[in-house]
């Protein structure tokens, strides 16, 4: 395996956007009088915020960047001694132990809420982490209540898209009776329209990977960029930096370049990364030449490649739509083997691996029957275990084995297109 | 079957319902379906199921409860993963082992990821048996969150009445709203029994007169629990040197009956318990002649239900509950008996752990699975628990 010099611009960009929203984090916290709000990634309503100048705030994110850093375990533990179990959410344990470390963390001191918005987009540790939350500040918590996705359709009924329409409401007036001003339309027009350019760069750089080989790697990459999804959509420093990211990564597809010097297997991942063990779980693809087409991860907070776009004529309809449907968390379990599917066919992938964590099981609960039903597909499918913040359930030389046996196993046998992988 | 014939002693009562629960299969159910035309069974995945829109659709509502001690789990470990409850694969195993066939479908709802996860994986693997999934609200504040479950609760009458042949009428819904009012005044009045006079009626016993219902109509299961009621009530006992616990932690996975005698046999009145809690689910009774009992059904639940780790109210406080409920118990002691890998149950508890310990009530954890044999461990980390509460 050779790696590419994958870190190009859009890596320098990221860390940059990202260092100055930390700033303002710190900055919020230490009293620059701009409100905070934590909400959640799945299917984020993170434009209504910005039409009030409300700083987001995502616990998720702040967990992956301490277990990224190898910060998490300490508070984790000190969240277990409160009486949080090992079988929890470990990313609730991290951020509830860093919210009683004083909230200071290597990157930000994470300001108090203004906001406890639990937007309860299919998960539903969601409602838990920040019921908790609300026990902790003392504050009462807005629960934005999204029906999941449960018809054979996989669309979401007119009654659930009116009831999330009036929801929104109550949120601007909470959002109103916070920043003590009215909502001021245009502004949540332009928000949800630099939403819709972002989403619809993000969409096209998704397609990228179709191309052979992949400009770049769908989940190790990937997840890159999706920080500023979150953190900066709906702001111009968002969009500049998925243009830049557009226009890098299409140079590079342009030019035949990837993330390897060589593209020798193309996989579809599912699940959550191993964050605290991110560059070995990397290297143990990139030593067979593997590079992930697509990712189902990258899709939590968002489903854009499938033809979403945000609507600025029509701005809390599309935020409603981006919440009920547009994100993989709230569509239910077998609309994801469908998306996986898509990726197969689509993206010309001929192997499937499953990274399955203990902490969040939405992901995780009954990937044994997803194993199975690709497998019965004829689809080479890989199920491994471990976890997306707790360190502890990492074992290097068995997942190396595993994946070193997968590849050599489907080295030279034929995939369900005839082509050798 | 009815409870007519039946000798009056809670002792007798109690061996009728336990013959009931630990038969495999849904005899009452299939019997229940060929004493009349358009008629279907369903099982309800726990915690709470709206019995009334199914009963009112010709479907006798059944409890699914996992598969206790005596089933092997040889398939559905391989589609749910070693961290995933009991429950969910103790009920997919049921399906695949043939154990379901009796009923015409299965209906879940939004409590936690896996259960999420298991319609999914249900409907998949059954493709001839109809899947439904309840989304209930989580915005108690919200006042459209009534109008919104109104009309989840009338499309759930329009799938019941796919399984039946029969769609409900009004006044089927308003008969259905009596029938399960009378049981769960009934059970209240139990539980009321027991909180005041725990030496009469063990909870080993009110445990499966109330579980009883999971499986026969509610016809029945209401004569049955008045019986009981009226042979607690003159029933004569002495009481012991025990303490007095309010158990909580076990709304989902149910723990065996040897396992409740157990924790009661280390010496526990349990005053109080959130066992089956979706079949007692309303704090009184539904409003029975509203011009929209639908409505009436979805005011109740978001407004007069009873707390559970999986309804998230922001309106109260659950460990400022759970305090108010030990005190008004007179309860010396909480035990929260969690069921092994029930994430809504053990995100309880460090909130109920920081509340307890600063009301000054004593408190135990522990964790149980379906399929445990010996009690020998948990007995005895009862038992020091209550002689250190009795000899303090």
């Amino acid at each position: 395996m050779t790696e590419n010099h994958y870190q190009g611009k859009l890596h320098h960009l990221q860390k940059e956007l990202m260092s100055e929203y930390y700033a303002a984090l710190t900055a919020s916290a230490n009293g620059s009088g701009v409100p905070a709000a934590y909400l959640l990634i799945g299917g984020n309503p993170v434009e209504l915020l910005r039409a009030f100048d409300i700083l987001p705030v995502f616990p998720e994110v702040n967990a992956l960047q301490l277990a990224v850093r190898k910060q998490s375990l300490p508070f984790i533990q000190s969240a277990e001694f409160m009486g949080y179990s090992s079988d929890n959410c470990a990313y609730v344990k991290a951020d509830i132990g860093m919210y009683f470390g004083g909230r200071q963390t290597p990157f930000a001191t994470i300001p108090e809420p203004s906001l406890l918005l639990c937007n309860y987009v299919g998960c539903n540790v969601y409602l838990d982490w920040f019921g908790h939350l609300a026990e902790f500040t003392g504050q009462s918590a807005f629960q934005l209540d999204i029906p999941f996705i449960r018809s054979a359709s996989g669309k979401p009924s007119k009654e659930d898209i009116e009831y999330v329409l009036r929801q929104l409401h109550h949120l601007i007036e909470r959002c109103e009776e916070i920043t003590g001003r009215k909502l001021d339309e245009e502004k949540l027009r332009e928000a949800v329209r630099l939403s819709s350019l972002t989403g619809d760069l993000w969409a096209k750089i998704k397609h990228l990977t179709k191309r052979t080989p992949a400009p770049y790697d769908a989940y190790f990459d990937s997840v890159t960029m999706m920080a500023p999804l979150y953190c900066l959509r709906g702001t111009p420093q968002g969009l500049e930096f998925f243009e830049t990211a557009y226009a890098e990564l299409l140079a590079k597809a342009e030019a035949g370049i990837g993330p390897l010097e060589k593209e020798r297997f193309r996989y579809v991942i599912e699940g959550p990364p191993p964050w605290p063990h991110l560059r070995a779980f990397r290297d143990m693809f990139s030593r067979w030449d593997a590079v992930a087409v697509a990712s189902t991860y990258s899709t939590v907070g968002g489903l854009w490649e499938f033809g979403f776009s945000h609507d600025p004529d029509h701005p809390l309809e599309s935020i409603a739509r981006h919440l009920l449907e547009w994100n993989l968390t709230n569509r239910n379990f077998l609309q994801r083997y469908e998306q996986i599917e898509r990726y197969l066919e689509e993206w010309n992938a001929s192997a499937l691996v499953i990274h399955s964590v203990k902490s969040c099981r939405l992901f995780s609960a009954g990937q044994g029957d997803m194993r199975e039903y690709f497998t019965k597909r004829g689809v080479p499918t890989l199920l491994v275990e471990s976890d997306l913040e707790d360190p502890r359930y990492f074992s290097e030389a068995q997942m190396r084995n595993r994946i070193d046996a997968f590849f050599e196993s489907i080295a030279h046998r034929p995939t369900r297109e005839g082509v050798t992988a | 079957m009815s409870t007519q014939s039946l000798p009056q002693s809670i002792e007798a009562l109690v061996e009728h319902c336990d013959r009931i629960i630990e038969e495999p299969g849904f005899a009452p159910a299939v019997a229940w379906k060929r004493a009349a035309p358009n008629r279907a069974a369903i099982g309800c995945f726990p915690v709470y199921t709206p019995t009334e829109v199914f009963y009112a659709s010709g479907v006798l509502p059944v409890g699914l409860a996992g598969g206790g001690n005596r089933m092997e789990i040889a398939h559905a470990d391989s589609r749910f993963q070693s961290f995933i409850c009991s429950i969910i694969k103790s009920t997919l195993e049921q399906g695949m082992t043939g154990l379901l066939e009796d009923l015409d479908g299965v209906v879940f709802h939004s409590i936690c990821d896996p259960a999420r996860n298991l319609a999914s994986v249900y409907t998949r693997n059954f493709p001839q048996t109809p899947v439904e999934y309840i989304h209930f609200p989580q915005n108690f504040e919200a006042e459209e969150a009534p109008q919104y479950l109104r009309d989840e609760y009338e499309r759930v009458a329009r799938f019941a009445g796919e399984l039946s042949g029969k769609q409900m009428t009004t006044e089927d819904l308003r008969a259905a709203i009596r029938i399960y009012n009378r049981v769960r005044e009934t059970i209240r009045r139990l539980y009321a029994l027991r909180r005041d006079s725990p030496h009469l009626l063990r909870t080993r016993e009110l445990y499966p007169l109330v579980r009883v219902g999971h499986l026969i109509p509610p016809e029945e299961h209401a004569e049955l629990l008045a019986d009981a009621l009226h042979a607690a009530a003159t029933r004569e006992g002495r009481e012991r040197d025990r303490i007095r616990v309010v158990l909580t932690g076990s709304f989902c996975e149910q723990p065996t009956l040897d396992l409740i005698a157990a924790i009661e046999d280390a010496g526990c009145y349990l005053v109080d318990d959130d066992f089956l809690i979706g079949r007692r689910w309303f704090n009184g009774n539904v409003p029975e002649n509203t011009a929209d009992p639908l409505l009436a059904l979805a005011e109740d639940y978001l407004n007069a239900s009873l707390p559970s780790p999986v309804k998230h109210d922001m309106r109260i406080s659950p460990s400022e509950l759970l305090v108010e409920r030990a005190r008004s118990h007179r309860a010396d002691a909480v035990i929260v008996l969690c069921a092994k890998f029930c994430e809504p149950s053990l995100f309880a508890y460090p909130i109920y752990r920081k509340a307890l310990q600063a009301a000054g009530i004593p408190h135990l954890f522990l964790e149980f699975e379906e399929k445990m044999w010996m009690f020998d461990r948990i007995k005895s980390e009862i038992e020091t628990f209550v002689e250190s509460l009795l000899f303090d």
